[in-house]
């Protein structure tokens, strides 16, 4: 007995409450420090109560600085502009259902940057509320939730602006980067994987664009919801596997541009629902269940030079008539030929198949795939389109991929 | 006894100019594909169709038409002291083993011959020559089965044909009858049940697992996905498997056994 | 035998027949097609079941008994062999399928004049050709009872009679024989009795010479015509 309470007397001094290397509490250096001081916090684990910056200044971690929460509490919370956070190591926030309590919370901020620190077992990593021209980069965040409804999301960010969202590496969380009513923010260059929801997700958030992720095992990809004017270019969406798992979800979206991305290996990779005047071009679509599943909803959507290889189905909908148009992409089903060698096919290529509608209308069909009934079927549907979409055609196929 | 009647027979079949056709035409297909494609998804996506149609086709028809032509001569055997159960084993292993081999000859062959085969590809060749196999047992089976039933050839090639169309494209007609006005049960289930009836149904739903599960999504694939990756499913899949296997042999043997000749 | 019956179906084919038949003793089965000759030999050779009655062999079942078939030797009216063997392969085989102790007695492969027939295979061998490899692999074993069926037919005139030769050689050794043919110097020449079926029944079981008293005819088949009208009159 007497032994296990020295145990526990010396662990809970080797944990580091009783062991601030020297200078004291981080909180109670920023109340000493003046505006725009760098604060310095030498490495050693640090465990206090919220420590609230109130004052611009910059915050930096020597190797080996590690904020530890005993979970009850918010680690950091920045409310003033200006302010660096920068190489610490951050743990220990529980999860709650009362709050979205976050290792680090910006309230009502400007002109922050958060860079290169690294999170573990927290429930939100970073929290924006009405922050703007911020900057979250080069930071690691990782997590290990279980389920949908108990996890947190890396990144959030809440009636934010002007957000640069950069190079971060983000693991196992619900959400990976969460923007809702954020506009004119920029996501680049992030890889987010694992997250039991989105890779990233965008509510209610114009005018932004992100570009050079890599969003792969998540369980639903990509969703992008009630935006308007999003670009999104260079991504890979890769294995987003499972049932209503998209590699890219698009719904109530207009006058966006969806360019020179990889779907790789998605249960569906791309799914357009209620989306108008977007251009999808450039992408290709490799090895997934759906490449595109086009809903009546979607008007006046422009799909080109898109490369469809190894799909199950390339482009499947569920409706006859259809107000999108399909220019000079490559097909690897296209069975056509190219008699004047101009690169592209004579005939249309038609990419939805009967089997495909079936499907739609009744899951269990997909049973019969790849039976010779259903080969038997969609040659004859092909010849004379019944439930098909006649005006869903690629007039000009393209004979070889687009370079 | 058995073994002396089984290695005649295969003895005959090497010397014979059907087993070269029936290698030779599985080689060009897996050859051409391979040329066309490399040893590609794609190729091996081709190959199931190939193997889905042409081996239960090949199977019944020729498994049929052979016992039609060995007939006088399966007579004459039966005259000898050779119990008819033994006949029966050695006239099916003679057909069916030296089938079995040219077929998985003339798929392997070239993929071995050509390399740049991923351990995951030998995986689901291995997976595709197996059901092949299995296939051709099965339908070299049914073949006894209808040979042995109908005195006539004309109508016993027809009947072969007949139940060729009945697994390959009737069937599945079928389900989808069914699927399209049960469609607003929860059938997933019980349709899984009555894929099982159906063994070229059931190897085309077992490579699709092998090869396509990106497709089965929903709530359909989540139950076919759960079915045939669970130990149960596996279980339940093999045993479907052997049983066809067995239970046509089983069945051809009965008939065999009771057959005037 | 013994009241065999057997039907196809609603067809009946053998109305109960019952026939002994002693060793050393020749007889022609014959009748109009139709009238059961095969199906009795079949029965015989346990190759069709009869609905009723027994066949015994030596006092042995004919059904299910591979005991009884090795005391047969049997010469099919169409030999077929697999395209790829050759007759030395057959003979071979049927050495290992009757597992006896005595050596095979081959003499008719050079009384049937087969010599390098025998090594090559089938598919390239006339009918005749196969008839004789058939006729050496029914008599390799001596057997106690031969069943042939039209021995002769495609066989040229000196293998022909060659064969007949054998067969009177095998008679005088003791050996029964059932023989159907449809040329009627054969069964004039070897068979020393007759059994005449129609419809599944005995029509007439007698020798050469009753059958002769009985239509006044000399040569057998005015003798069987003669039969024939009487049944239809």
């Amino acid at each position: 007995m007497f032994m296990l309470l020295v145990i526990m007397w010396s662990l809970e001094a080797w944990s580091g409450q009783a062991a601030p290397p020297t200078g004291g509490p981080i909180a109670d250096r920023i109340a000493a420090a003046a505006p725009h001081d760098t604060v310095r916090v030498e490495a050693g684990t640090w465990t206090e109560p919220t420590i609230v910056i109130d004052r611009p200044l910059t915050l930096l971690g020597e190797p080996g600085a590690h904020i530890l929460g005993t979970g009850g509490y918010e680690l950091l919370v920045i409310e003033a502009d200006s302010v660096t956070v920068s190489g610490f190591t951050f743990s220990g926030v529980d999860r709650t259902f009362m709050e979205d309590r976050a290792a680090i919370r910006l309230q009502d901020a400007a002109a922050c940057r958060v860079t290169d620190n690294t999170f573990r077992d927290v429930f939100f990593g970073i929290y924006m509320a009405r922050a703007a021209d911020c900057h979250i980069e080069n930071n690691t965040l990782q997590a290990q939730i279980t389920s949908e409804t108990t996890g947190g999301n890396a990144i959030h960010a809440w009636y934010s602006k002007r957000l640069t969202v950069a190079g971060n590496q983000i693991d196992g969380f619900r959400d990976g980067i969460y923007l809702e009513f954020t506009d004119d923010s920029r996501v680049t260059g992030n890889t987010s994987t694992n997250n039991l929801r989105y890779g990233l997700h965008f509510m209610f958030a114009d005018r932004n664009a992100y570009a050079d992720n890599v969003f792969s095992d998540n369980r639903a990809g990509v969703a992008v919801m009630y935006a308007d004017g999003i670009t999104m270019q260079r991504n890979v969406f890769r294995r987003a596997w499972g049932a209503s798992s998209y590699g890219l979800l698009l719904k109530e979206i207009r006058r966006g541009e969806v360019m020179d991305n990889t779907f790789d290996g998605n249960s569906v990779a791309l799914l357009v629902e209620s989306t108008d005047h977007m251009v999808f071009g450039g992408n290709t679509f490799a090895e997934n269940g759906w490449g595109i599943k086009l809903m009546a909803s979607a008007i006046g959507n422009v799909f080109s030079d898109n490369t469809f290889r190894g799909n199950t189905f390339d482009v499947s909908t569920n409706s006859r008539t259809l107000d999108s148009s399909f220019e000079g992409n490559f097909w690897d089903t296209y069975e056509g030929y190219d008699l004047d060698r101009d690169g592209r096919g004579d005939v249309a290529h038609r990419p939805v198949t009967l089997f495909s509608v079936l499907v739609e209308r009744h899951e269990p069909v997909m049973y019969l795939h790849r039976s010779l009934l259903v080969d038997l079927l969609n040659v004859a549907e092909r010849m004379l389109p019944v439930l098909t979409p006649t005006d869903l055609a690629d007039p000009q196929p393209r004979m070889r991929p687009p370079l | 006894m058995m073994t002396t009647l089984v290695r005649f027979h295969i003895k005959n079949a090497l010397r014979s100019r059907w087993l070269v056709a029936h290698f030779v035409l599985y080689l060009l297909i897996t050859e051409g594909l391979l040329l066309a494609s490399g040893a590609s998804d794609k190729t091996l996506l081709s190959l199931i169709n190939v193997v889905l149609l042409l081996v239960p086709l090949v199977g019944l028809v020729f498994g049929t038409i052979h016992q039609y032509n060995g007939r006088e001569f399966t007579e004459l055997l039966l005259t000898q002291p050779v119990r008819r159960s033994v006949l029966f084993g050695s006239l099916m292993a003679g057909v069916a083993l030296p089938l079995v081999a040219s077929f998985a000859l003339g798929v392997f062959l070239p993929f071995a011959w050509h390399g740049g085969v991923t351990w995951y590809q030998g995986v689901r060749i291995g997976t595709l020559i197996g059901l092949g196999s299995v296939l051709t047992t099965t339908s070299v089976a049914a073949a006894f089965m209808v040979s042995t039933g109908q005195a006539d050839r004309v109508r016993g090639i027809g009947t072969a044909l007949g139940l060729w169309l009945i697994y390959a494209v009737l069937f599945d007609g079928a389900v989808l009858l069914m699927v399209t006005t049960l469609g607003q049960w929860p059938i997933e289930k019980a349709l899984l049940g009555v894929m099982l009836l159906n063994p070229v149904d059931l190897s085309r739903l077992i490579l699709l697992q092998v090869f396509d599960a990106a497709a089965m999504m929903g709530y359909t694939g989540a139950v076919f996905t759960r079915f045939f990756t669970s130990a149960t499913g596996y279980l339940v899949a093999g045993a479907a498997l052997v049983t066809w296997m067995v239970l046509p042999i089983l069945a051809a043997r009965h008939r065999f056994l009771r057959q005037d000749f | 035998m013994e009241n065999v019956r057997k039907s196809f179906g609603d067809n009946q084919v053998l109305a109960g027949i019952d026939l002994q038949f002693q060793r050393g003793e020749t007889t022609a089965i014959v009748g109009p097609n139709g009238a059961g000759k095969s199906t009795l030999i079949k029965c015989l050779l346990g190759l069709v079941r009869p609905d009723h009655g027994r066949l015994l062999i030596g006092g042995l079942n004919a059904q299910h008994n591979a005991a009884a078939r090795r005391l047969v030797g049997y010469m099919p009216q169409h030999a077929e062999f697999p395209g790829g063997m050759t007759g030395r392969d057959m003979i071979r085989l049927v050495e290992e399928l009757r597992q006896e102790d005595r050596a095979p007695d081959l003499s008719l492969v050079r009384t049937l004049g087969l010599g390098a027939d025998l090594e090559q295979p089938f598919r390239t061998l006339s009918g005749g050709t196969r008839q004789k490899v058939s006729a050496v692999l029914a008599s390799m074993f001596a057997p106690h009872v031969y069943v042939l069926d039209e021995p002769t037919a495609g066989l040229d005139p000196v293998a022909g009679a060659a064969l007949k030769d054998h067969m009177a050689a095998e008679r005088e050794r003791g050996a029964t024989t059932l023989l159907t043919s449809h040329v009627m110097a054969d069964l004039e020449e070897l068979a020393d009795r007759v059994v005449f079926l129609l419809d599944g029944r005995i029509r007439f079981d007698g020798t050469m010479n009753e059958l002769r008293e009985l239509t006044g005819r000399e040569r057998l088949e005015r003798a069987i015509a003669t039969l024939l009208e009487g049944d239809a009159a």
